[in-house]
């Protein structure tokens, strides 16, 4: 915990653990010490149900230049399905 | 000095010891076997958890004499895989320093009062645990001598305090009640070669017993054999200075 930089976000939707799928219900993200990437600090979501246990996880551990890509990249995709008249309404 | 001829043997398992605020918690023992007396040592695990690392760093403590106990700091944040624990902590933005402390001093009482012990207990940290080790070192009477190896966030600027870190370790300086051993590379950023500078100028100011040792091309976490941080030189020079720091301390 170097730099407690960390935010949480409620997420709808599934992710697949090593028990297999089950629902979400947050997303933490932090600039921290990740556990598996070679890096001092790394740009961490963990994709979490603690309801189901602290093994409901999926966790991503990417350097800052992979994080912003990887938002970058999500916008143009749902801007791209919000052209195309196919985004759902669920929260 | 060990010989060839001789018989050693450790012991290591989990226990149970009263925390702060009179909780429960687990911990990690590891001891020499025999009759001692053993000095003892704690280890305030760092923030990825209360992993292989610090068990496999408890067997190390054990094995050069020292009885060593590696409390669960993170033992209320629930049971799974050390890194689900950590996740979660992580997410919730770390645990009280006053928590920790707690922690920490029970542990203390814990291995200074076994049969086997010589009643002189140090303290070790790293990352996280450096910087718990550090508060328990200057918050609570009771250890000979504490090992501080790169532990982030002893400065701390008053936009960083909060509800769970309300005062800057530094600022305990004055309490400090045994001598410190500090170990940091120069290329960490938590922390700063100039965070190390003022803490050093604070430990002098207050005629405080301190060592302080600062290792070129090495960053954060250097002694993690597991991890691209590690720096072989660097890490066994630091450990030979930990051993001796606490043969003379700790005997």
């Amino acid at each position: 915990m170097c730099t407690m930089i960390v935010e949480k976000v409620a997420v709808n939707g599934s992710g697949k653990g090593v028990n297999g799928w089950f629902q979400l219900e947050q997303a933490s993200v932090s600039y921290d010490h990740p556990f598996h990437a070679p890096f001092e600090h790394a740009l961490n979501i963990d994709f979490v149900n603690e309801s189901q246990g602290l093994g409901s996880r999926v966790a991503v551990e990417l350097s800052a230049q992979a994080a912003r890509d990887l938002v970058r990249t999500i916008l143009t995709v749902l801007d791209q399905a919000e052209q195309g008249g196919h985004l759902e309404s669920h929260r | 000095m060990y010989r060839t001829d001789m018989y050693e043997g450790l012991l290591a398992e989990t226990v149970s010891m009263t925390g702060a605020n009179g909780d429960v918690i687990n911990a990690y023992l590891a001891r020499p076997l025999g009759a001692g007396p053993f000095p003892a040592m704690v280890l305030a695990h760092h923030m990825p958890g209360w992993d292989q690392w610090y068990r496999e760093t408890a067997l190390k403590f054990a094995y050069h004499g020292y009885i060593t106990i590696s409390p669960n700091l993170y033992f209320r944040a629930g049971h799974g895989t050390p890194e689900d624990v950590a996740a979660k902590v992580r997410a919730d933005g770390g645990i009280p320093d006053d928590q920790a402390v707690g922690d920490l001093a029970g542990a203390m009482r814990y291995v200074r009062d076994v049969p086997y012990s010589n009643k002189k207990v140090g303290i070790f940290g790293t990352c996280s645990g450096g910087r718990h080790a550090y508060l328990a070192a200057c918050r609570v009477p009771g250890f000979d001598a504490i090992i501080d190896c790169w532990g982030g966030r002893v400065v701390m600027t008053p936009d960083q305090l909060t509800k769970n870190f309300p005062v800057p370790p530094i600022d305990y300086t004055k309490d400090l009640s045994c001598p410190i051993l500090g170990l940091f590379g120069n290329d960490d950023s938590s922390p700063t070669p100039e965070q190390v500078n003022q803490h050093e100028a604070e430990l002098k100011r207050h005629g405080k017993t301190y060592e302080f040792h600062r290792y070129n091309g090495a960053g954060h976490g250097f002694f993690y054999y597991h991890a691209p941080a590690y720096r072989q030189a660097q890490a066994v020079d630091g450990w030979q200075k930990v051993f001796g720091f606490l043969e003379r301390y700790l005997a």
